[in-house]
C-alpha cells in the first residue's frame, strides 16, 4: 500500500506536484496516468525518497521510504531515465545492488534469467538497446522480491513481444497480492494493463477510479441517428424526457436510449431511419476529456501558428 | 451501471514478504561499493597508472641520474635529494588518484546510477562513508606499497649515490607519500559528492591542489609567506618533502592541515548528500 497525503513539490515558484492524495492498493495494477510534465516521475521519485516533498508525505506500508530498513525487499522500482552505470555489466550492476541487502548471487542470476538477459549479462550496460535497458531495470526492481513495485513507463522502448511480456508480468505480480504502480502517458497501454487508474494533470489529482468506471463516466454513450424526419423523431424523444442534440440537418445525437429502443420507437411512429449508430467514446477520448485542461504543452497544428523570430 | 469492479482487498491473496530481510548496514554498503569499484575498467586503468607512475618515476629517475652523475654541476650534487627523487612519481599519481576519487561518484551522477544506489541505501550517508573508507583504504594500501617499491627501486638504480631507509626522514617521506595520496583520494571523493559532475569535480580538485599555488606566486610576498604554507598541496607536501622551502609547516602540522581540507570536503559532501534531491 502506497499512501500520498497532501504531497507537494515545488521547484522555485513552479509547483510540480500539488497536494496529491491517493492510495495504491495491493492486488491490482494501478495505472498512474497523466500527460508529459504532469508530475508522475517527480511523484515516483518522492515515493522512493530521491526527491524530498516540499510538504505532505508519501509512505510505503506506513513508512517513509528512507525509514525502511531493507528497502529493496519492500519496494522495487524501475525509474524513468536509465539508472545504471554504462560501464558496468548487467550482472555486476545487479550484484552491487544485491550486496547492500546481502541478497545471494543465485538470486541475481535468477532475475537475469527471468527478464531474459542471461546471454548479455556480462556485457556493458552502455551497449544495451533501450529494450534491454528496460529489462535490466525490471530485473533490479524484482531483485529483492518486493511487495510493492513502482515502474515508470516500463513499456518504453520495448518491442511488441516485450510489451506483451510486461503486461503478463504486471498482472501476475498483482495477482500474487503485490502493490503495482505503473506510470504511463498512454491511455491505450493502461487500458490493457491497469485495473485502477490514478490520473494527474499539472501536478493535481484529476481522477482516482477503477478503469471501467472512467469509461462509463467520462464517455457518455450516445446513438447517432439519421432520418429524413429527424425533427419529428426529436420531438417524440424530447417529450419522453430524452436529451437529443443536432449538429446537422437530418442527424440527431441521442443520449439515454439504446439503438434498439430508438429503432422500435421510430417504427411504431412510422419514421424512416437511414442510420442508427451507437457511439462509444474510447478510453483515449475519455482520458483526453479528463486531462484537456491540464496539458502542460499544447502543440500547434500548423507551422504558421508558431512565429519565426 | 454495473461495470464497476472495485476489488475488495479481502479477495486478494495477501503477499507474503520475506520473513527475515537483511537490513542495509555500512558493512553491506561497503561490499556493494567494492563490487562497483572493481567492476569498472576505468578503476583498474587509473589505479594502474597511479602505481606505475609512482614506481617508474623512482626507478627511471634513479637510472638517469646515475648515468648523468659525472656531468652534474657540483651545486646540484651537493643538494641532491635521493629520497625526493625516488618519490617524485607522487606528482603524477595524485592526478590519477584524484580523478578516480571524483569519478567514483560523478560517474554515478552522470549515468543515473546514483538513483539505483540511493534507492538501495536511502539513508544516503552510508554511501558516502563507504566510498570514502573503501577508496581511501585501497589508495592507502596500493600507494604505501608503491612508495616503498619506488624508494627501494630508486635507490637501487642510484647505486652509490642512493641512500637507505635509515637516512633521516626517509621513512617519513615514504610513508608520508602514501598518506598524502590517501588524503588526495578523500578530497576527490568529497568534491565528487559536492559537485557531482566529472569535469567540474576534477577542475575543482586540481584548482585546489595545483592552481592555487600558481596564483599565489603572483601575489605579494607577504601573502606567500602567510598563506602559502596553508594551501592544501603545500601543507600536505610538508610531510614527504625533506627539503622544504623556508616557512613550510612542520611535517605533521602540515599534514594535519591537509587532512583538515579533506574533512571539510567530506562534511560538505555529507550535508549536501543529505539535503539535496538526488
Amino acid at each position: 500500500m502506497i499512501q500520498a497525503r497532501s504531497l507537494t513539490k515545488t521547484y522555485g515558484d513552479k509547483t510540480v506536484v500539488d497536494g496529491l492524495e491517493f492510495d495504491v492498493r495491493p492486488g491490482v495494477v494501478t495505472g498512474f496516468l497523466g500527460p508529459n510534465g504532469a508530475g508522475k516521475s517527480t511523484t515516483m521519485r518522492m515515493i522512493l525518497g530521491l526527491d524530498r516533498p516540499t510538504s505532505g508525505t508519501v509512505t510505503v506500508g506506513g513508512k517513509r521510504y528512507a525509514d525502511l530498513p531493507a528497502p529493496l525487499h519492500e519496494v522495487g522500482a524501475l525509474l524513468e531515465a536509465r539508472s545504471v552505470h554504462t560501464g558496468r555489466s548487467a550482472f555486476n550492476h545487479l550484484l552491487a545492488l544485491a550486496k547492500t541487502h546481502a541478497i545471494p548471487t543465485s538470486r541475481v542470476r535468477a532475475v537475469i534469467e527471468l527478464v531474459g538477459l542471461t546471454e548479455v549479462a556480462r556485457r556493458r550496460a552502455g551497449a544495451f538497446s533501450l529494450g534491454m535497458g528496460q529489462r535490466l531495470g525490471i530485473a533490479s526492481a524484482l531483485l529483492g522480491d518486493p511487495g510493492t513495485l513502482i515502474l515508470d513507463e516500463p513499456v518504453n522502448g520495448l518491442d511488441p513481444d516485450g510489451i506483451l511480456w510486461i503486461r503478463h508480468l504486471l498482472r501476475n505480480l498483482a495477482a500474487e497480492g503485490r502493490t503495482v504502480l505503473v506510470s504511463s502517458h498512454l491511455m491505450s497501454e493502461m487500458s490493457l494493463t491497469a485495473d485502477h487508474l490514478i490520473v494527474i494533470g499539472k501536478g493535481r489529482l484529476i481522477a482516482d477510479l477503477p478503469i471501467a468506471e472512467l469509461l462509463s463516466s467520462a464517455s457518455r454513450d450516445t446513438v447517432l441517428v439519421r432520418s429524413p424526419q429527424a425533427d419529428e423523431l426529436q420531438r417524440l424523444l424530447s417529450s419522453s424526457g430524452v436529451t437529443t442534440t443536432s449538429h446537422e440537418a437530418g442527424a440527431l445525437e441521442v443520449l439515454g436510449r439504446t439503438a434498439v429502443e430508438i429503432g422500435d420507437l421510430a417504427l411504431a411512429n412510422g419514421i424512416a431511419i437511414h442510420e442508427l449508430t451507437p457511439q462509444r467514446a474510447s478510453l483515449e477520448e475519455a482520458f483526453m476529456e479528463l486531462t484537456n485542461e491540464s496539458v502542460e504543452y499544447h502543440g500547434g497544428l500548423t507551422i504558421a501558428e508558431t512565429s519565426v523570430a | 451501471m454495473s461495470v464497476t469492479q472495485a476489488l475488495p482487498s479481502s479477495a486478494v491473496t495477501p503477499f507474503v514478504p520475506l520473513a527475515d530481510p537483511a537490513p542495509v548496514t555500512l558493512r553491506r554498503v561497503l561490499s556493494s561499493e567494492w563490487v562497483k569499484l572493481r567492476s569498472l575498467r576505468s578503476s583498474w586503468i587509473t589505479m594502474g597508472l597511479a602505481v606505475a607512475a609512482m614506481v617508474m618515476a623512482g626507478v627511471v629517475g634513479g637510472i638517469l641520474t646515475n648515468q648523468d652523475w659525472a656531468h652534474m654541476r657540483p651545486g646540484r650534487r651537493a643538494n641532491f635529494d635521493p629520497v625526493g627523487l625516488s618519490l617524485a612519481g607522487l606528482n603524477f599519481s595524485q592526478l590519477a588518484i584524484g580523478v578516480l576519487g571524483v569519478l567514483f561518484i560523478s560517474g554515478e551522477y552522470g549515468t543515473g546510477m546514483i538513483r539505483s544506489t540511493l534507492a538501495a541505501a536511502p539513508r544516503r550517508l552510508p554511501v558516502l562513508w563507504a566510498k570514502a573508507i573503501l577508496f581511501g583504504l585501497v589508495t592507502l594500501i596500493l600507494m604505501e606499497i608503491s612508495a616503498f617499491v619506488a624508494f627501494l627501486g630508486g635507490q637501487a638504480a642510484l647505486g652509490s649515490h642512493g641512500t637507505t631507509m635509515t637516512a633521516p626522514g626517509a621513512l617519513r617521506a615514504i610513508v608520508g607519500s602514501g598518506l598524502y595520496l590517501t588524503v588526495v583520494a578523500l578530497l576527490g571523493i568529497g568534491l565528487g559528492f559536492v559537485i557531482r559532475s566529472t569535469a567540474g569535480g576534477i577542475a575543482a580538485l586540481f584548482g585546489v591542489l595545483l592552481v592555487l599555488p600558481g596564483i599565489l606566486s603572483i601575489l605579494p610576498d607577504s601573502w606567500q609567506t602567510n598563506v602559502g604554507p596553508y594551501l592544501p598541496s603545500n601543507a600536505g607536501a610538508a610531510l614527504y618533502d625533506l627539503h622544504p622551502d623556508p616557512g613550510t609547516l612542520a611535517p605533521w602540522t602540515g599534514f594535519a592541515v591537509f587532512v583538515g581540507y579533506a574533512v571539510v570536503a567530506l562534511v560538505a559532501a555529507a550535508i549536501i548528500l543529505e539535503r539535496r534531491d538526488a
